[in-house]
């Protein structure tokens, strides 16, 4: 009976949060479309709805009515696993993130592999789906889509290892926890002045790294080599239409929302209000994760706005020769910092 | 018993999904059905609590290595009818590498030939080696892996390193005449070295 109420409980929060997150992909997208037309001094959709905002459920439902179609050589089964895939991983991830104290669904001690291992599945997803269309853009695609993101997970996890280190904890509620406790503000003696003991300081490099190999991993502009319209016409997802490609451009956004609240997380304190004092204390944490999460989502969103795509062997050169190699370093850099001064937590 | 139905699930699978890799008549699907087995084993060593071995396995096996695997299975070209072509030939060389690999996985695990004192003994200094209860199983691996076996640690890794730059070193071509981008040439350059100002006399040209 016990077993059966935990079950209960773990899916009635699962679908909360599932529920949760798709309103709020569906906004994001619409936030999206609205930052890149005013940035290009254009209106954006805004037909739909009062100023527009109905217009991503306009489109999940002429996706869903739309024809699915099938190419005749394709593999018909991979074809349709492959968005399945791309979307289910993404979805998955969000089991251990904690939107405010104590809000995880799982609270794992090895969170952050965990969000590491799924999202570098992801990948699968891209390849299989270029695959299965038996049709030469989306294998070039895919081949090229595979190729970044295994390259860019190198620096994120350098990246990831720098904060861990700081951190001491590999639990998500953990990282967000030392980043209360110690700092900047802390050692100044104005302890209430948060946002200084987050680690965006410290590490303000590896945030910049961060940030870049994410909108890599999650194929934004100016990293979206999968789609290059110019090139591959659509990439990977050429051949999809329907429900098949929704739950690709689903997957897609969900992990660009993952890898927005895994930068809140590791570097803007996850869920602290920014400033210790009331009023700001006032406001339940899940509030202001999201706040930090749609700031984090609408610089990706200028990002895309305002940089041209990059030339693919310069993406290459770049997670390779200048990502790698930094992040190695202030590896390295922050580890003899920390025993040095003895700053490391114990444990 | 929730934890034994989800035992015999994962090893269920990964049994038959790992007889899938060489039973399949596609490579690509052989190659994504060794995925699933690691999937399915990495559900195993959750389920013994080794979470940090687990999310290793799916991060560098599955993320990285069978990646690698697609990428060159879905390049080459092989032929399977000449690939099957030979397969009686060669069934008494397989099935005898199989016996005796199974006689020495016996030798190891089993208590059938091993003298039972023996493992006790071992089973004694692996309890000794055992963290103390509380530590969570990625701090357990850190704290032997980087104390007592830190040189073996060290020496895999350069094993790691050697292999990656033989790779490399059997890859690279220096093709002479090739136009090649130069970032630190391009950055290098200014208005001086690159614009030559020249007044040229009226009706003679340069």
């Amino acid at each position: 009976m016990e077993t059966f109420l935990a079950f209960a409980l773990i899916l009635g929060k699962s679908l909360l949060l599932l529920v949760a997150l798709l309103v709020f992909i569906a906004y994001i997208l619409l936030a999206d479309r609205k930052i890149w037309a005013a940035v290009q001094l254009r209106r954006g959709p805004n037909v739909v709805g009062p100023y527009g905002l109905f217009q991503s459920f306009a489109d999940l439902l002429k996706f869903v009515f739309k024809e699915p179609t099938i190419p005749d050589s394709s593999n018909k089964f991979l074809f349709l696993l492959a968005p399945l895939i791309t979307c289910v991983l993404a979805l998955s991830a969000w089991a251990v993130i904690p939107v405010a104290e104590g809000w995880a669904i799982a609270n794992i001690n090895v969170g952050v592999l965990y969000v590491l291992a799924i999202s570098s599945l992801g990948v699968y997803g891209i390849i299989i789906g270029g695959w299965a269309s038996n049709s030469k853009y989306p294998f070039l695609s895919a081949l090229r889509s595979a190729a970044q993101m295994v390259s860019y997970e190198v620096s994120i996890g350098f990246v990831i290892v720098t904060v861990l280190m700081c951190a001491g904890s590999l639990n998500l509620t953990e990282i967000v926890r030392s980043q209360q406790d110690q700092g900047l503000a802390t050692w100044l003696g104005v302890p209430w002045l948060a946002f200084l003991n987050w680690y965006w300081l410290p590490l303000f490099p590896m945030l910049i790294i961060f940030f870049i190999s994410a909108l890599a991993e999650t194929n934004r502009p100016p990293f979206d080599l999968a789609e290059a319209e110019s090139e591959l016409v659509a990439g990977f997802m050429l051949e999809y239409g329907s429900t098949p490609y929704l739950l690709f451009m689903l997957g897609e956004y969900v992990s660009i929302i993952l890898m927005c609240a895994m930068t809140t997380i590791l570097f803007l304190g996850g869920w602290s209000a920014p400033i210790d004092l009331p009023p700001f204390t006032w406001v339940p944490g899940v509030v202001w994760f999201v706040i930090k999460v749609c700031l984090v989502f609408f610089m990706f969103a200028m990002t895309k706005a305002f940089v041209p795509r990059y030339r693919y062997d310069q993406l290459m050169r770049l997670g390779w020769k200048v990502f790698l190699p930094i992040s190695l370093v202030m590896v390295l850099v922050v580890a003899f910092v920390l025993q040095l001064t003895g700053w490391a937590q114990a444990g | 018993m929730v934890a034994a139905a989800f035992f015999y699930l994962f090893a269920g699978v990964c049994i038959a999904s790992a007889f899938m890799v060489i039973a399949g008549r596609n490579p690509v699907t052989s190659v994504l059905f060794l995925i699933l087995t690691f999937f399915n084993a990495a559900g195993l060593f959750i389920l013994i609590g080794a979470e940090f071995l687990a999310m290793m396995l799916v991060v560098v096996y599955v993320g990285a290595v069978a990646v690698l695997f697609l990428f060159v299975v879905m390049m080459i070209d092989v032929d399977f009818a000449e690939l099957r072509s030979g397969f009686l030939q060669f069934l008494p060389v397989g099935v005898l590498v199989g016996i005796v690999f199974l006689i020495e996985l016996l030798l190891v695990i089993g208590t059938l030939f091993v003298d039972p004192a023996i493992l006790q003994t071992a089973a004694a200094a692996a309890a000794a080696d055992a963290p103390a209860v509380g530590v969570t199983n990625t701090e357990a691996i850190g704290l032997v892996l980087y104390t007592d076996y830190l040189f073996v640690f060290q020496a895999a890794g350069f094993v790691l390193l050697v292999a990656m730059i033989g790779a490399i070193v059997l890859t690279l071509r220096h093709k002479p005449g090739v136009k090649r981008q130069d970032i630190g040439k391009q950055v290098e350059r200014s208005h001086e070295t690159s614009v030559e100002l020249k007044s040229v006399p009226s009706r003679q040209g340069v």
